[in-house]
C-alpha cells in the first residue's frame, strides 16, 4: 500500500482544482462569446424580431361605398349590426355548443343550416356568425352567460343593405362572403393587402363590376399584443378611407313602375337614354332578395332560389337570348336603305306567301297585305316584304349590318357575365357546327331571319341598344349603368363615358323613313291600341317571338302550355323626333307583343314622360292582335 | 452599567451569529441576490414577497450548516445518502405526477423532491469514501464510485428530470476528478462516451429527444418545441449592449418568453440589462466560483477539498447549463439560474452549498488527524 504524501497530494488536488478553474473560464468565455454574437453582431435582426413580435396591424375594414340611383335615391348602403359568432377551431362539439346557445338566444333551423354551409366554404380559422343582428336585449343576455361558451363571441360588424328588397335586384346584384374564386381577383389585381380584415366581397351585378370601386381602403390599427395575440395598446391608427359611391343613371322610380308593371309575368325591361347610352332602367323579372345572400344564404332558401321553374336568378336582360321577332323589321328595313337595297316608296305585291324555291313562306295575314311600301311594311307588320328583302339583301349583309347596331356581341354594360345572343351568318354557322353539311348555309334559312325567327337570339339589353342606335341617328354610346363614381374623401365625381364610342353612319333621311314607320305602328299599327291618348309620340314597334314547340304535344301540362306560348316584344323609342328614352320589353311566354309588350311600354313612357304613375300592373290587352288580323 | 453590559451581550451575540459566515462568499451571494430582486421585480413582482420568505430560509439554514462542522458532515454521508435513495425509490413507486412526470413524494404534510437532496448527498458520500481509503485512492475505489454514482442517477433521470440528473451525475464526477481520477481513465470515458451517445440517444425520452433536435434547428417548430429557445435568444438579442432597461422589455413584459419567472428568468434580465448586465452576471458567477475554489485548495482535510471543490463546481454547472441553455448553445433542460430563478428548493440546496462551504473554510486551520 502507497503512503499519503500530504504535500504531493495537496499539489495534485491544486492541479485539479486549476484545471476545473480553467473549464470554468473556457465555458465563460464561450457564454460570452455567445452573447457578443446575439447582443452585438445579431442585434438588428433579434431587435427587429421582437418588434414583430409586439407589433400586428389590425385592419380596420372601409365602409363599402354606396349605391345610388340618378336622384340620390339610396339602393344599397351598409347598417352595423351585432352577431354572434362561433370561432369553429375553438370549440371542440359544435353542435352541442349551437343547442346551448339556443337555449339563451333564439336560433332558427335556417341560422343552423346557414351556419352549416357558412363553415363548408370557410377558407381559414375566421369565426362565423351563428346569429346575425341581435337585439340589445340578446346581447346583454348573451354576455351574461358569456362563460359557458368558449369560442363564441359577440362582434359588431357592417352590413349591407339593399333598402328596395328584391327591388332591381339583378342590377344591384349582392356581396357575400369572399370564396376561392374571389380571392384569385384580389391576388390578381394585387390587393390582398386592402383585403385584410374584409369578409365580403361583390358576386354579381354593380356590387361585382364595381368591387374594387366599392371597397375603399383598408385603414390599420398598430396596436401592441402580448404573446396570446390581446391587444394591450394602440400605438398608431390610420384610418380607413370609405368606398366610392355609385351613382346611377337609372332613374329609381321609372324602375319601380316597370317592375310593378310585369305584375307576376317573367321578362325583361331595358330602357336607355339615347344621347348618353345611360341606362334608366334594367328589368329582369322575376327577381330574388339580394338580403339573404349578405350573411350567407341557408342552403333550403338557396335550392328554392335555383330550382324554381321560373329561374328567378337569371338577368333576362343580360342573359336571357330571345328571337326578336318582328322587332327585327325596322332594323331590316333601315339596312335596305343603308345598303341601297330598297327605296321607300317602293312597293311589293304580297299574295300572302313568299315562294321560295318550291316553299311558301307564309305572312301571319292570309291573303296578304296586297301592295306593300316600306311604310306599311312596318306598321303591319308585313312578313312577306321582309321575307323577300332578306333572300335580297343576303345573310353576310343582314349579319353585317346587325352587327354594327351591337346585335350579337356584348354591349359592354357595366354588367358582368352579358351574353353574346346570336347573329347568324355563314362564318357563325361554321363556327356553331361541326358536320360539314350543317355547316353550310342555305339560302332559305336567310328568309326567316329576315322576320327576326330563324336562328336570330339576341338579349333585352343588345335590342335596346340597337333601338337607341336608331334613336340616336347611328351615334353609339355604350350602355351604362353608373352615371359617376364619388371619391368619398375628396368629393372627386369620375363620369363613366361622356362620350360615344362609335357613329355607324346612318344617313338622317333613312332614320327618317323608319321613325315615321315606327310612329305609325302606334298610331294606326300593332301598338295603336296601347297607345291610344299618349300624350306624346312614340315610335314602337311589336314583336312575337316563336317557342320552339316540343314533339309529342300529348305529354304537354297546363304549366308546360303556358311555357310554350309565345314570348312578347316591343321595342320603342319616344318622344318620337327627340328621342329621351329607348327601350325594348320582353315577356316571356306572354303571347302577342301588341298584348303583354306595349301595354308596359306604355305605362314606363306616361311615367317618364308625363310622371303618370299607372295604380295597377299593365294588364294584358287580350283583344289585342299581331300582325293586323282584323 | 446594565445596559452597558446589556449592548456588551449583544454584541457578542451578534459576532457569534456572524462568526461562522464568510464575508466574500456572502458579499457575492449578497449582490446575487440583489440582481434576483431586481429581476424578479420585473419579471413577475407578485411572486417576489414569496422568493424574499424562500431566501430568509434558505439563508438561515446556510447559517446553521455553516457552524456544523465537517467530522459532523462526515458522519451524516452514509445516511443522507441511504435516505435519499430511499426516497427515490419511494418516488419511483408511489410518487406523485406532475406535468407529465414523476418527481415529488407526497408526506401527507408537504411534498418534498428527493432528487434535490441528491445534488448534496452524492458529493458528501463520494468525498467522505475517498477520506475513508486514506491512501492514494486506486482503480477499485473508484469503481466502487462508478456504482454508487449512476443508480441515483438513473432513478432521477427515469422520472424524468433530465436537468437534475446531470446536476448529480456532475456532482459526482467533480469529487471523483478530483480525488484523481487518473487522465487516461478521463480520456477513456470521454472516448466511451462520444461512442455510446448513439446508445443513450436511445435510452432517452422523445421530448429529451426533441429538445435536442431543437437546439440545432429551432426555426423548423416555431409554435411547439423551438418556441421556448426562440423566444428567449429574441429577448437576449434584442436587448443589445445596454439593454432595453428595467421592465421595459418587451419580449418578458408582453409574455413572450416562457417561463420567465424560473428557468428563463436569464432571458429577461438580459434583454432588460444587456451584455454589460450579462458580464456583470458572469463575473458575480466566476467570484464565487473562484472563491469557493480557493476555500477548497485550502481545506484541512481531504473530505473537506472534495466536498468544497464538488459543490464550487455545482454553482459553475447550474450557472452555464441555465445560460446556456436560455442563449440556445445548450439543450434546455430544467435547471434554474443559481440564486435568482424563482423557486425555494434549489435556492435552499444553493445555500446549504455555501453553508458547506462556510463551514469547511471555518475549519480549514483545524489539526489534521
Amino acid at each position: 500500500m502507497e503512503f499519503k504524501n500530504p504535500q504531493q497530494e495537496l499539489e495534485r488536488f491544486r492541479s485539479r482544482l486549476a484545471v476545473a478553474g480553467g473549464f470554468v473560464l473556457l465555458c465563460f468565455t464561450l457564454l460570452f462569446i455567445r452573447f457578443v454574437w446575439l447582443q452585438v453582431v445579431q442585434h438588428d435582426y433579434y431587435q427587429t424580431r421582437a418588434e414583430d413580435n409586439r407589433i400586428s396591424l389590425v385592419p380596420v375594414v372601409p365602409n363599402r361605398g354606396l349605391i345610388l340611383d340618378r336622384n340620390g335615391a339610396v339602393l344599397a348602403r351598409n347598417y352595423s349590426a351585432y352577431t354572434l359568432e362561433i370561432t369553429p377551431t375553438k370549440t371542440r362539439d359544435l353542435d352541442q355548443l349551437i343547442d346551448g346557445l339556443a337555449a339563451v338566444i333564439d336560433i332558427q333551423p335556417k341560422d343552423r343550416k346557414r351556419f352549416r354551409k357558412l363553415l363548408e366554404e370557410s377558407r381559414n380559422f375566421e369565426s362565423l356568425p351563428i346569429r346575425t343582428r341581435l337585439t340589445d336585449e340578446e346581447v346583454a343576455k348573451f354576455i351574461a352567460h358569456r362563460y359557458r361558451f368558449p369560442g363564441v363571441d359577440i362582434k359588431a360588424r357592417l352590413f349591407r343593405q339593399y333598402p328596395g328588397g328584391a327591388f332591381a335586384s339583378h342590377m344591384l346584384g349582392y356581396i357575400g362572403r369572399i370564396n376561392d374564386k374571389d380571392l384569385e381577383k384580389i391576388e390578381a389585381k394585387e390587393a390582398e393587402a386592402n383585403y385584410r380584415g374584409t369578409e365580403h366581397f361583390g358576386k354579381t351585378g354593380l356590387e361585382q363590376h364595381y368591387e374594387f370601386d366599392l371597397h375603399g381602403e383598408t385603414g390599420f390599427e398598430k396596436v401592441e399584443v402580448d404573446a396570446g395575440g390581446r391587444a394591450v395598446r394602440t400605438l398608431a391608427h390610420t384610418a380607413p378611407v370609405a368606398g366610392n359611391n355609385l351613382t346611377l343613371t337609372v332613374d329609381a322610380e321609372l324602375q319601380r313602375i316597370a317592375e310593378l308593371a310585369f305584375g307576376d309575368r317573367r321578362g325583361a325591361l331595358v330602357a336607355i337614354e339615347p344621347a348618353t347610352g345611360g341606362i334608366l332602367a334594367l328589368v329582369a323579372v322575376p327577381n330574388y332578395d339580394p338580403n339573404q345572400f349578405v350573411d350567407g344564404i341557408d342552403s333550403q332558401n338557396w335550392k328554392e332560389l335555383n330550382e324554381s321553374p321560373d329561374k328567378p336568378m337569371v338577368n333576362r336582360a343580360l342573359n336571357g337570348a330571345y328571337p326578336p321577332g318582328s322587332t327585327f323589321k325596322p332594323f331590316m328595313a333601315l339596312g335596305a336603305l343603308t345598303l341601297g337595297k330598297r327605296r321607300p316608296e317602293q312597293l311589293i305585291s304580297d299574295p300572302g306567301y313568299f315562294n321560295f324555291g318550291g316553299h311558301h313562306f307564309r305572312d301571319d295575314k292570309k291573303g296578304g297585305h296586297g301592295m306593300v311600301d316600306m311604310y306599311k311594311s312596318i306598321v303591319h307588320s308585313c312578313d312577306t316584304y321582309y321575307y323577300m328583302l332578306a333572300n335580297d339583301m343576303g345573310i353576310d349583309n343582314i349579319s353585317a349590318f346587325m352587327g354594327s347596331l351591337g346585335l350579337g356581341s356584348r354591349t359592354g354594360i357595366d354588367i358582368d357575365g352579358e351574353s353574346e345572343g346570336v347573329l347568324p351568318s355563314q362564318e357563325w354557322k361554321k363556327k356553331r357546327f361541326k358536320k360539314p353539311e350543317q355547316q353550310k348555309w342555305y339560302a332559305g334559312e336567310t328568309i326567316s331571319i329576315g322576320i327576326g325567327q330563324g336562328y336570330n337570339a339576341y338579349t333585352p339589353i343588345q335590342l335596346a341598344h340597337a333601338t337607341a342606335i336608331v334613336a340616336n341617328n347611328g351615334v353609339v354610346f355604350r350602355p351604362h349603368l353608373v352615371k359617376y363614381i364619388t371619391d368619398t374623401r375628396t368629393g372627386q365625381k369620375t363620369e363613366i363615358e361622356p362620350q360615344p364610342t362609335r357613329d355607324i353612319g346612318l344617313k338622317p333621311e333613312h332614320v327618317d323613313v323608319i321613325r315615321n314607320a315606327m310612329i305609325g305602328v302606334n298610331k294606326e299599327g300593332t301598338g295603336a291600341r296601347a297607345f291610344a291618348g299618349a300624350g306624346y309620340v312614340a315610335a314602337g314597334k311589336t314583336g312575337t317571338a316563336q317557342v320552339f314547340s316540343y314533339k309529342g304535344a300529348e305529354h304537354k301540362t297546363e304549366r308546360m302550355q303556358a311555357h310554350l306560348r309565345d314570348h312578347a316584344l316591343f321595342i320603342a323609342f319616344a318622344p318620337a323626333d327627340k328621342p329621351t328614352i329607348a327601350l325594348a320589353i320582353l315577356v316571356e311566354n306572354g303571347g302577342f307583343g301588341a298584348q303583354a309588350a306595349a301595354p308596359i311600354a306604355r305605362q314606363v313612357l306616361d311615367y317618364y314622360l308625363l310622371g303618370k304613375r299607372p295604380n295597377a300592373p299593365a294588364p294584358a290587352d287580350e283583344a289585342a292582335v299581331e300582325e293586323d288580323e282584323e | 452599567m446594565n445596559r452597558g453590559i446589556g449592548l456588551a451581550t449583544l454584541r457578542d451575540l451578534l459576532q457569534r451569529l456572524v462568526a461562522p459566515i464568510d464575508g466574500p462568499l456572502m458579499v457575492i451571494a449578497g449582490l446575487l441576490l440583489l440582481l434576483a430582486v431586481g429581476v424578479m421585480g420585473s419579471a413577475s413582482p407578485e411572486r417576489l414577497n414569496a422568493q424574499l420568505l424562500n431566501v430568509a430560509v434558505a439563508i438561515v439554514l446556510m447559517r446553521v450548516l455553516a457552524q456544523v462542522p465537517p467530522q459532523r458532515l462526515m458522519h451524516l454521508a452514509v445516511p443522507v445518502y441511504l435516505l435519499g435513495m430511499l426516497l427515490l425509490v419511494a418516488v419511483a413507486l408511489f410518487g406523485d405526477v406532475s406535468k407529465g412526470a414523476r418527481r415529488w413524494l407526497n408526506l401527507g404534510f408537504m411534498r418534498v423532491q428527493p432528487s434535490e437532496l441528491m445534488k448534496i448527498a452524492m458529493p458528501l458520500l463520494l468525498a467522505w469514501f475517498f477520506q475513508k481509503r486514506e491512501a492514494m485512492p486506486r482503480l477499485r475505489d473508484y469503481a466502487f464510485a462508478a456504482v454508487m454514482l449512476p443508480l441515483p442517477v438513473a432513478l432521477i433521470a427515469r422520472q424524468p428530470d433530465l436537468g437534475t440528473a446531470i446536476l448529480v451525475l456532475a456532482a459526482g464526477f467533480y469529487v471523483i476528478f478530483f480525488a484523481g481520477l487518473p487522465w487516461k481513465i478521463l480520456i477513456g470515458m470521454a472516448v466511451a462516451g462520444i461512442a455510446a451517445a448513439p446508445l443513450a440517444w436511445n435510452l432517452l425520452h422523445d421530448y429529451q429527444r426533441n429538445r435536442i433536435l431543437t437546439l440545432f434547428d429551432p426555426e423548423k417548430d416555431p409554435l411547439g418545441k423551438g418556441f421556448h429557445i426562440i423566444q428567449s435568444t429574441i429577448a437576449i438579442g434584442s436587448g443589445g449592449i445596454f439593454g432595453k432597461g428595467w421592465r421595459a422589455g418587451t419580449q418578458a413584459q408582453l409574455e413572450f418568453i416562457p417561463e420567465r419567472h424560473t428557468d428563463f428568468i436569464f432571458a429577461v434580465f438580459s434583454e432588460e440589462f444587456g451584455l454589460l448586465g450579462n458580464l456583470l452576471l458572469l463575473l458575480l458567477y466566476a467570484a464565487l466560483i473562484v472563491r469557493g475554489l480557493m476555500i477548497a485548495a485550502n481545506a484541512a482535510t481531504l473530505f473537506s477539498r472534495l466536498l468544497a471543490g464538488a459543490v464550487t463546481m455545482i454553482f459553475f454547472t447550474y450557472a452555464f447549463v441555465n445560460m446556456g441553455m436560455v442563449s440556445g448553445i445548450l439543450p434546455v433542460v430544467g435547471v434554474p439560474l443559481p440564486l435568482i430563478s424563482y423557486g425555494g428548493t434549489a435556492l435552499v440546496t444553493l445555500f446549504l452549498g455555501i453553508g458547506i462551504l462556510m463551514s469547511i473554510h471555518g475549519n480549514r486551520m483545524l489539526v489534521q488527524k
